[in-house]
């Protein structure tokens, strides 16, 4: 029993650096921070630029922070600091809310909003039976039922 | 009789008119810049732009204006691009020949990482002075879309030569060397 209990103690030591070493390096994945940000280069998202030497320098400067344990926030921090804000996909991560990061959600939406609207409006316009045509009257129905005659029509 | 178009057709011309816009803007914001081509193919010599960035490495900044006086061969170069390697030792060299001569080469770091680019600097031990552009304002000043770029200012600070590629010794022999002739 006491050997046991032993065991369990130095078991319980013996993994007890490792749990608070995981419980204190924030996790990321490359794969996780690529769609976040651009190939400065190529101007596409790191992740869409799967060959360029430039993408691939910058995925190994990000796999380098994340190993040793950057955050997600952190690695972009230091994204900025090589590369500058452009290297952000992502409107409003620089952290300005400036009018144009509210702009770049707004315009797509109300494009969308728009577009439905038109096609809904076309719609039924479309499936609509036309209204028949008044017959014309007086001088004008005369001289159409003479035109008519007279071309045999 | 007069035909009244309905507001749907309208608005269709009206956003794909709108859509061709954007697009003409976009491609005529993409590009790039070839004005010192231009004036050097007639024979005119343009200012260079202003530049001041950082210094590689930490230290300051440093502007293309501090060198002024001198024939600056003003190359923009990054860690990862192949031919900026082949191009590295001959640049040294010329720099080595230049310096007692009123001249300097002056590297520009383009959207690199620092720790890769210090790198590529040990490696091919260059000692010829580091500018970083980190965003690519310099890129954007000088009209470079592609690496390495090369631009010889003379001692008045105008663009006497460019290459687009990597520099060989022909290049620099017809470019530089009648520049530092002159005093």
């Amino acid at each position: 029993m006491r050997r046991a209990a032993l065991t369990l103690a130095a078991l319980a030591l013996a993994l007890a650096p490792t749990t608070a070493v995981a419980q204190d390096c924030p996790k990321t994945t490359l794969g996780d921070i690529e769609d976040e940000v651009m190939c400065p280069v190529c101007g596409t998202p790191l992740g869409l630029a799967s060959e360029a030497p430039q993408a691939q320098d910058e995925r190994a400067y990000i796999q380098q922070l994340i190993d040793r344990c950057k955050s997600k926030d952190e690695v972009k921090r230091a994204l900025v600091a090589e590369y500058g804000e452009n290297v952000l996909a992502l409107p409003g991560d620089e952290g300005d809310d400036d009018l144009g990061d509210v702009l770049v959600y707004v315009i797509p939406a109300l494009g969308i909003v728009l577009a439905a609207g038109g096609i809904a409006f076309a719609v039924v316009r479309w499936r609509r039976p036309e209204a028949p045509g008044r017959p014309l009257a007086g001088a004008d129905g005369a001289r159409l039922d003479d035109d008519m005659e007279r071309y045999d029509l | 009789m007069r035909r009244v178009l309905s507001p749907v057709p309208i608005a269709v011309i009206c956003v794909l008119g709108a859509l061709i816009a954007l697009l003409a803007y976009g491609l005529a914001q993409n590009e790039p810049d070839r004005g010192v081509d231009e004036a050097l193919a007639r024979g005119e010599r343009e200012p260079a732009p202003s530049l001041e960035l950082p210094k590689l490495g930490g230290g300051g900044s440093a502007s293309l204006a501090d060198y002024r006086g001198q024939v600056v061969v003003l190359n923009f170069w990054a860690s990862w691009c192949k031919p900026c390697k082949d191009e590295s030792p001959l640049l040294e060299r010329w720099h080595r020949r230049m310096r007692d001569r009123g001249g300097t080469v002056l590297g520009v770091d383009m959207l690199d990482v620092t720790g890769s680019a210090q790198e590529f600097i040990d490696e091919y031990d260059l000692t010829y002075p580091m500018l970083k552009d980190k965003d690519g304002e310099g890129l954007e000043r000088f009209g470079v879309v592609q690496y390495p770029e090369t631009f010889v200012i003379d001692r008045q600070g105008r663009i006497a030569a460019v290459q687009r590629g990597p520099v060989d010794d022909d290049f620099m022999q017809r470019s530089v060397a009648p520049l530092l002739a002159r005093s």
